[in-house]
Formats: structure tokens, C-alpha cells, sequence
């Protein structure tokens, strides 16, 4: 499935300027397509829009089109707006149903909403911790868990709705380096694998590098640029925006100013750290 | 100024799982300390007992000679200011003003001495001007900032700060970064625990890296992330930074922020 954003211009319920402004994008299925900007830039309005939940549960205006292969998101129901497109927020413990007194339950929550049979959603619930290394968690109390655990918890009640688009907002914020690596290569295996189209806010640019296909950056509510990750990332002008590079692209501008080897023999030797 | 004493400190949560085990850490007055370690490894726990938010199964803390246990909630509050990992949890009113005024009120202050702390606090966290608004018309990275304020406004000699630099940009973490630099110049104690092994490296003097709800290692950014402690940090799944480990194979040493790399690097030039 592919998801369309074409001239998209939103505005929320009583704000006096737009959020986004006239924003194209395209997520094709199986593609990872990477956000930065800068704080209040309109990254997180992005998800919502993008998602479907602004305006409809969220209120506000919006002109331009959201689709999903070329039907419009504002139409749909509820139940199937949430089995196409699965949105994980940036504060995710305020995801947490609130509920469930098991992580498990946290989980089964959503599938058993979409009124699946009960064998699937406890196929749908294992895989789902399992796919996040979480299987451990499945007895826990969702309001005892960590903030890195929870942040775990409520992607993978996302997971478990099966959604084929993903739209993360900040998915790894509270996440330490491990966890941040097994969600990225979670995320790998549901593109390449499930074609889920991922459409992912970070402001850990080493995640975009290796995950994201395209990279766009918003600033002010607009989309400047937009590329292929590697030519992105390391664009200069990123830090002016706030945005930090890669330490890959940090670490070779820093050995570049200091005046060592060539780029050629440090780029070899990142390549040499990087195995 | 205030001097910290965990002695040997365990935490069992209800439901049996055990946070902390004999966890001994002394932190002196006005002292700056990051903690580091994986998801789970007893972070948040640890620093939610200076204030008084958890107790101890067992060990004790004190804070300057007087263990925590014994003192008043409110006499642990002018003394320890804790910010949250999460600002949802914190925040509660209906303006950006009131919010900060809150703490401060609380503490007995009023008029213009009140209005001065709100007013220094919004400032030193970028969001002066944003008073009367509601703060969740406020973006994730400024409710974080506002709830940081709140406790700055505060004045305790003691500031927690759990996970200041998700959902930040680079200036953002800059901000953040001035903010410890800030009360570290004023005598203050500052105790951020962060997953950020950049903002880690680049702010704090003394790094602590914790593992199942026990310290294994305590030092300098140098000593913590150079090439003899690599071991252990990768037994908890952490690693140096890019920087240390180019440093590393370059035979320069330990250098665990970009700006030491090339330093060495014209050092030996």
C-alpha cells in the first residue's frame, strides 16, 4: 500500500498559522522514508496528518490529500484506518491503554478490537514480543515498566495490529543503544519482508542511516529537501537547522578539519570500525 | 551544599522485581555525574530514592549526614528537585507560569521574589515568553524544557535530571548542556541519567554506568569509555562513542568526544 500526501496544508483548531504547509510526500510499501528537523518544526503534526488522526480525531483544517493507494484517509472508519496505518506516538507511555494489567493483555488490546479470532491474537501478541526482544515483559504490569520498556510495550501493540503503513514518532527516544539497534532491525525485517511502508521521525541520525531509504527534512512546517538517506545526512547545512549528523558524517568532518589523511583513507577506516 | 551517601542500597519493587542490589555511590557537593547503563539496569529507580520517592528494602542514603528516610517530604523537596523522564507525569497546569510557579509557591514564596524565579527559570530554558500558554499546546521538547524549568524555579541544591535530552534537538541538547554548565557554576549538584553517550561524554565529568541494578564502572569520560572499559560496557550492551573508538585505533589514547579526538590528533602532529 501506498501512502500519498499531496499539497498538504493543515492547521490546528484555533492556532493562528499553519502547522504544515503544502506538504507532497509518497511512502511506497516496503520503504522506509526518514523525517528530521528541528524542535516545533512540524515533525509530529507530520505523523498525525500523515496517520490520519488530524483532522479526524484531532480536529483542524486540512487542504491537499491524505491517501492510502489513492483513497482518502478523512472517509475512513475508524477500525479501518487503524488496520492500514498503525501510529506510534512520541510519548509512549501516554499510548498505554491504561486497562490492561499485563503487558500481554497491554498487547491484545488492539487485535482484539479489530474482533480477530483469539488464536490469532495471541499469534499476533507472541510474535509482536518476540519481534522486540520483549517476551520476557509479557506478565509485567504496563504501569511498573520502564520508560525504555514502555516504549517497547506500545510499539509492539502497534505491531500487533498488523498495520501495512507505520508511522513513528520518535520510536527509540527513551530506548538505550541495544534496544535502538533491535528496533531498527525489526523495523529492516518488516519493510523488507512484510513490505510495511515506514515512515519514521528520529532525531538519532545514526538510525536513519542505516534504516532509511529517503530522507526529508521540515523546517517550519515545510519540507526543504528531500533525498536519498547518504546524500541527506551528510549535508552540512543539517546542523545549521539544528539537526545533528551521523557520527559517522561528525567523526570524518572532525578528522577532515584536523587536517588528517585524505577522505578516501578515513571513510576506509570508519568502513574498518563500523564491521 | 549537600553531600550524597548511598550505603548500600537494594530495591525490591512490589511483584518482586529487584531494581537495585547493593549500590554504593558517593557523590560530593556540587558535583556533576551522568548514569548510563541499559534499559532496566536501575537508572530512574536509583535516583528516585534522593527525593524521597522510593524507599529502600535495604541500605540507606543520606543526604548530608541525615538519612532520607527521616526527614520531611517537604524538607526533601527544597533540598532535591527531580524531573522526570516522562513531562506528562509532571505537568498538570493549565498555564506555562502557574506551572513553574508551583514548585516555588509551595516552598513559602510569593510577590516579586516568586516572580523572579519563575521569570529567571523560563528564561534560562529558552521559553520566556510563552507564559499564559497552555502547556500542552507546547511541542514534546519544550513540555521537557518546561518541566525542567519547574524545577530550576525551585533553587535546590540537588537537581535530577532523568533523561533531559530525548525529543531535543541539537539545540535542544545545547540548551540543556548550558543548563547544566549553569548550575554546576553555582556550587549545585547535578545528576542527569541519560542514554545519550554524546551529551554524556561532552557534559559530565564523572560517568557511572550501572548493570542489573548494580555500578560497574565510575569515572572520568575518559576512563569509562577508553579502550580498557570497553569490556564491561559491552556487558551491557553499551558502546564508546564513535570518537573513542577511532581514538583507540589510531593509538591515541582515550578520547571520547569529537572535540579530545582532534586535539590529539594536533597534539601529536
Amino acid at each position: 500500500m501506498t501512502l500519498r500526501l499531496s499539497a498538504v496544508t493543515y492547521r490546528y483548531a484555533g492556532a493562528q498559522r499553519d502547522a504544515l504547509t503544502d506538504v507532497e510526500l509518497e511512502l511506497p510499501a516496503g520503504s522506509v522514508l526518514g523525517v528530521v528537523g528541528p524542535n516545533e518544526s512540524g515533525k509530529s503534526t507530520l505523523c498525525l496528518v500523515a496517520s490520519g488522526l488530524a483532522p479526524v480525531v484531532v480536529g483542524g483544517q486540512i487542504r491537499g490529500s491524505v491517501t492510502i493507494d489513492g483513497r482518502e484517509t478523512v472517509g475512513m472508519r475508524p477500525h479501518e484506518l487503524a488496520q492500514r496505518c498503525g501510529i506510534l506516538f512520541q510519548n509512549a507511555q501516554a499510548q498505554l491503554s491504561g486497562t490492561a494489567s499485563t503487558v500481554f493483555e497491554e498487547l491484545a488490546f488492539g487485535p482484539r478490537n479489530l474482533g480477530l479470532p483469539l488464536g490469532t491474537v495471541i499469534e499476533r501478541v507472541e510474535s509482536s514480543l518476540e519481534t522486540l526482544g520483549i517476551a520476557g515483559l509479557a506478565d509485567r504490569d504496563p504501569d511498573r515498566l520502564s520508560g525504555g520498556q514502555a516504549q517497547l510495550v506500545a510499539l509492539a501493540a502497534i505491531l500487533a495490529l498488523g498495520p501495512d503503513i507505520l508511522i513513528l514518532d520518535e520510536p527509540t527516544s527513551q530506548l538505550d543503544p541495544q534496544g535502538t539497534r533491535l528496533v531498527g532491525e525489526a523495523l529492516r525485517r518488516l519493510a523488507h519482508e512484510k513490505r510495511t511502508g515506514i515512515l519514521v521521525v528520529e532525531h538519532k541520525t545514526a538510525l536513519l542511516d542505516e534504516l532509511a531509504d529517503r530522507v526529508i527534512v521540515i523546517d517550519q512546517g515545510r519540507l526543504i529537501r528531500e533525498g536519498a538517506s547518504v546524500d541527506v545526512l551528510a549535508d552540512p547545512a543539517l546542523v545549521e537547522l539544528g539537526v545533528e549528523p551521523p557520527p559517522r558524517v561528525r567523526v570524518r568532518s572532525a578528522l577532515a578539519g584536523a587536517g588528517f589523511r585524505t577522505p578516501g583513507e578515513v571513510d576506509a577506516l570508519l568502513a574498518e570500525l563500523a564491521r | 551544599m549537600i553531600a550524597i551517601e548511598i550505603r548500600r542500597v537494594g530495591f525490591t519493587y512490589p511483584g518482586g522485581v529487584r531494581a537495585l542490589d547493593s549500590v554504593d555511590l558517593s557523590i560530593g557537593p556540587g558535583e556533576t555525574l551522568g548514569i548510563i547503563g541499559q534499559n532496566g539496569s536501575g537508572k530512574s529507580t536509583l535516583v528516585r530514592h534522593l527525593n524521597g520517592l522510593l524507599r529502600p528494602t535495604d541500605g540507606q542514603i543520606l543526604l548530608d549526614g541525615t538519612t532520607v528516610g527521616r526527614r520531611h517530604v517537604a524538607e526533601l523537596a527544597a533540598l532535591v528537585g527531580l524531573v522526570f523522564q516522562d513531562p506528562d507525569r509532571q505537568i498538570f497546569a493549565g498555564k506555562v507560569r502557574t506551572e513553574v510557579a508551583f514548585g516555588p509557591r509551595n516552598l513559602g514564596l510569593r510577590g516579586a521574589e516568586l516572580d523572579r524565579r519563575v521569570t529567571a527559570a523560563l528564561e534560562a530554558v529558552g521559553l520566556a515568553g510563552t507564559d499564559e500558554e497552555n502547556p500542552y499546546d507546547l511541542g514534546y521538547s519544550r513540555r521537557k524544557l518546561l518541566a525542567i524549568a519547574s524545577v530550576l524555579a525551585m533553587r535546590t541544591p540537588i537537581v535530577v535530571l532523568d533523561e533531559p535530552t530525548t525529543g531535543q534537538d541539537l539545540r535542544g541538547v545545547a540548551r540543556v548542556r548550558s543548563i547544566v554548565a549553569a548550575l554546576t557554576a553555582e556550587g549545585r549538584t547535578v545528576i542527569t541519567v541519560s542514554h545519550d553517550m554524546r551529551f554524556v561524554a561532552e557534559t559530565f565529568r564523572r560517568v557511572v554506568v550501572m548493570r542489573a541494578g548494580r555500578i560497574v564502572l565510575d569515572g572520568t569520560p575518559a576512563d569509562v569509555f577508553g579502550e580498557p572499559s570497553w569490556d564491561v560496557l559491552a556487558s551491557t550492551y553499551l558502546e564508546p562513542p564513535l570518537a573513542a573508538r577511532v581514538g583507540a585505533r589510531l593509538g591515541l589514547g582515550s578520547t571520547p568526544t569529537e572535540a579530545r579526538l582532534v586535539e590529539a590528533l594536533a597534539a601529536r602532529a
